[in-house]
């Protein structure tokens, strides 16, 4: 795949904005993550060439850490709380209600590229249980029932734009 | 603000931001102050469009002169709210929608009534509060930690000053010795607040004996125990003390750099976090010879990434350093070899936050609140099955059932305690029989369980013990790092042979067989993640052993968690026939019977072509959602 000419440059930028850092690689995959949705190799070997970094040592951070994707993620990645205060909320039944809404399981991606579901640990809205995150908003008290209202909701905006 | 270069000068900033914020609070410049939420908890509830609000609709009356609006941080009981607090009157509105805005400004800033139907409710007396200090829920809390928090404008540095910002930090740089420093922390006896409980003091001092040319303060702000919010609300509510905590832990030990370790979960509390740095540097109260003294700071952000082992501090020093994060062995502890080979003391958020207190008002002060061995307040996140959800600050000793019944209000739906977790997936459970045990670090250990980082959450007899541990083990699976076996194998084979229990195919053998496993994956481990990763199994094993039991032996699930080993039924009795379960159910498998239906209306006929349903138990998934929707009690779980 290959990589188009602004985002090598962008890739390129992110790495110079961080030059002055001590390791500064968590600072770039973060700057990198946010910006473009994912850290594929290509990407990466741009990364190295840039710090120095053997592409070995960085593919072994994107890897360990569950915030880097090597694969685009949906437009919008919901984000459903299974931390402790939410699970003891039967967040999973809103887990299971999007994935059977949706035809997907957690971690993947619609064909349409739209939605990804995450199951993730605790957003810090944990009065709230059980809480999801839709691209950084949060949601709060999320009943399996309106599952299929944010589903719509998102859908619609989509078909708006 | 001009910069500020002397102790004079601090000295004067913090009498005129103290006589703002003091005419601001009592009313006394003639104006009214609304403070409203911006914690992440209110934010979700739309407490940015409030805020818009209240200064559109307050600049529609002309108030502008009158009334100032601004946010501030988390109140601590997010389930209520968003919140709206009017000073002078000290009138807390909770539960506050966009909607309510006219209300608030024609009703209460104009009209001098107070919204009445926006007053929190007593649940068991009906009353309504006005006083945020009336509500029970606050009744028994010390704020040291979240001192500030929900009172002053975490964007501005003026507010800091204005409520006893830096007064230890000057008191500490210009009239103590860094060892007067390290004695007071020691004397206070405050221990680590983000698992351990390691003496605060005795980490400085060892890390202070090490001579080098550089040190690091490293404020821990991973917050990893999924449930626990206590870091993310005092970043979020009050920066400033938890940058003041770590410039005193750097003048005590002799740190000049100091990071911070924040999970990129926490958008809120990093930009705070960055703003308050920035601002700081601008008046030069970081950076070089800081009040014109040798002392000199400087303070710097770093992201988490979504690993929870990242906030063992060795694990955190190795990603900061931009490697994986996994566990270094100890020794060589940071203290002596941390960040880039120097001595480094990870604090956690909650520690920090308190150092300046124990330095302005001295250590007696600090020790005189607690029990013997642990001092000061302790900040919980109440959470699960508890009326009252939200963050507490107690002291050390307070009792379980303080914390659940007088504070927590109790279970809901009058539903009876099973249990509650604390120290979070390291930790274990505590039942009805260690309800009116003083909480520290030490009873917690005594009883199978730990302080941790504060979370608590209630669990209510709904929730299986097996299956909360099942929860815990799946989380800690995911998160090992993987550098040892007994813990990236072990913990994988726990959580299957408890899988096995939960749905059926365990044996007593399976029991005895994780009991064993349990202990070698305690002694064999690396990190406390894996030292610990047992610790909701063995708990939950010792205190329900017949729910255990039931699950191998009987094939049943007591609280009818567990898929497998429960069903839903409808009771045919008092099924209407509204069709809407069957309307609802995802895999279609609910159907009518010829069995005619009850009558809608007690009383009157059965409505033609109504028949009760029934469930085709081969084909259902059990995701509830028939049970929750019947309006009629027709449907339940057996
Ligand atoms: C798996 C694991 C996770 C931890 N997570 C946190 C955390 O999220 N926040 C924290 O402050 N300490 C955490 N700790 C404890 C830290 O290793 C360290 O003891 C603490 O940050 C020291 O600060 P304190 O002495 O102020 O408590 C964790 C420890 C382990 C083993
Ligand atoms: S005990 Fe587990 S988390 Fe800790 S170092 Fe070993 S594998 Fe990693
Ligand atoms: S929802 Fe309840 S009352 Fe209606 S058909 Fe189903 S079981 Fe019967
Ligand atoms: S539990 Fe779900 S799948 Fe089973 S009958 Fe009810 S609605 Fe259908
Ligand atoms: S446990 Fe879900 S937000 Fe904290
Ligand atoms: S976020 Fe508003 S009360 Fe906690």
């Amino acid at each position: 795949m290959a990589i188009k000419p602004e985002v090598v440059q962008g890739v390129k930028d992110i790495c110079d904005s961080y030059a002055n850092e001590p390791s500064p690689l968590m600072m770039i995959l973060s700057a990198v993550q946010k910006k473009y949705g994912y850290i594929p190799l290509e990407v990466q070997e741009i990364i190295s060439e840039k710090t120095g970094i053997p592409v070995a040592e960085i593919y072994g951070v994107v890897t360990f850490y569950s915030f880097f994707s090597l694969k685009p993620k949906g437009k919008y990645v919901l984000g459903i709380c299974l931390g402790t205060a939410c699970y003891v909320k039967n967040s999973q039944q809103v887990v299971d209600k999007f994935s059977s809404l949706l035809g997907i399981q957690p971690g993947e991606t619609t064909k349409d590229g739209l939605f990804t579901i995450e199951a993730i640990r605790c957003i810090g809205a944990c009065a709230l249980a059980p809480a999801m995150s839709i691209n950084g908003k949060v949601y709060p008290k999320v009943t399996p029932d309106q599952v299929g209202k944010i589903i719509e909701e998102y859908k619609n905006k989509e078909a708006e734009a | 603000m001009e910069p500020i270069k002397t102790p004079q000068c601090l000295e004067q900033h913090i009498e005129e931001c103290t006589a703002v914020l003091q005419a601001k609070l009592k009313g006394t410049n003639g104006k009214r102050a609304v403070v409203v939420c911006g914690g992440t908890g209110c934010i979700a509830n739309n407490s940015v469009d409030i805020e818009e609000e209240l200064k559109k609709e307050i600049a529609a009356h002309g108030l502008e002169d009158k009334v100032t609006v601004n946010h501030v941080g988390c109140f601590g009981f997010c389930s209520q709210g968003p919140f709206v607090k009017i000073f002078p009157e000290d009138t807390l509105y909770r539960a506050v929608k966009v909607s309510d805005v006219k209300d608030i400004v024609e009703k209460d800033l104009i009209g001098g009534q107070i919204c009445e139907n926006l007053l929190y409710v007593d649940p068991t007396t009906k009353e309504k509060v006005q006083r945020q200090d009336d509500i029970n829920f606050y009744k028994k809390q010390i704020r040291i930690a979240l001192h500030g928090c929900s009172l002053i404008n975490p964007d501005l540095l003026e507010e800091a000053l204005g409520y006893d910002g830096f007064k230890a930090l000057k008191k500490a740089i210009t009239t103590m010795t860094p060892q007067e420093v390290i004695d007071e922390v020691l004397a206070s006896g405050i221990r680590g607040r983000g698992g351990g409980g390691f003496p605060t003091g005795r980490k400085w001092q060892f890390a202070a004996n090490v001579k080098a040319d550089q040190k690091y303060v490293v404020c821990n702000g991973d917050e990893g125990d999924p449930g626990a919010f206590m870091d993310r609300s005092i970043l979020e509510g009050n920066p400033f003390e938890v940058i003041e905590g770590m410039m005193i832990a750097g003048y005590a030990f002799g740190a000049s750099e100091g990071y911070f370790y924040v999970r990129a979960e926490y958008p809120i509390a990093v930009s705070r976090l960055q703003r308050a740095i920035e601002d700081m540097e601008k008046v030069g109260l970081l950076g070089d010879n800081i009040l014109g003294t040798d002392f000199s700071f400087r303070a710097h952000i770093r992201l988490g990434a979504g690993a929870f082992v990242c906030g063992e501090e060795t694990a955190l020093l190795n990603s900061i350093e931009g490697q994986r994060g996994m566990p270094r062995p100890r020794p060589p502890f940071p203290a002596i070899k941390g960040l880039w080979g120097k001595p480094t003391c990870v604090n956690n958020v909650e520690t920090l936050s308190q150092i300046p207190f124990i330095i302005r008002e001295g250590a007696g002060k600090f020790a005189a609140i607690g029990t013997e061995g642990s001092k000061g307040t302790k900040v919980f996140a109440l959470g699960g099955k508890v009326n009252n959800v939200g963050l507490v600050e107690v002291p050390m000793g307070t009792t379980l059932r303080e914390l659940i019944y007088d504070i927590g209000g109790g279970i809901p739906g009058n539903k009876k305690f099973k249990a509650i977790q604390t120290g979070g997936p390291s930790g274990g459970c505590l039942t009805e029989k260690d309800l009116d045990t003083p909480i520290d670090y030490d009873t917690l250990v005594a009883r199978g369980s730990m302080m941790g980082s504060g979370g608590a959450i209630v669990m209510d007899e709904d929730n299986c013990a097996v299956d909360v541990a099942h929860f815990y083990m799946s989380f800690i699976c995911d998160e090992s790092c993987g550098k040892c076996s007994p813990c990236r194998i072990g913990t994988k084979r726990l959580y299957e042979m408890l899988t096995e229990v939960t749905e059926g195919k365990g044996t007593e053998k399976t029991l005895e067989d994780m009991k064993e496993l349990a202990t070698i994956i305690k002694n064999g481990s690396l990190c406390a993640l894996g030292q610990t990763a047992a610790n909701p199994i063995l708990s939950t094993m010792n205190n329900f052993p017949e729910e255990y039991k039931a699950h191998v032996t009987e094939k049943k699930c007591p609280a009818h968690v567990c898929k497998n080993l429960m069903q839903y039924h409808i009771i045919k009795d008092k099924c209407v026939g509204c069709t809407l379960c069957s309307r609802n159910c995802p895999v279609s498998c609910i159907h009518v019977t010829d069995v005619v239906a009850k009558p809608m209306v007690p009383g009157k006929p059965t409505m033609p072509g109504k028949f009760a349903h029934e469930i085709d138990q081969s084909k259902c998934i059990k995701c509830g959602s028939c049970l929750a929707g019947c309006r009629f009690g027709a449907i339940i779980k057996e």
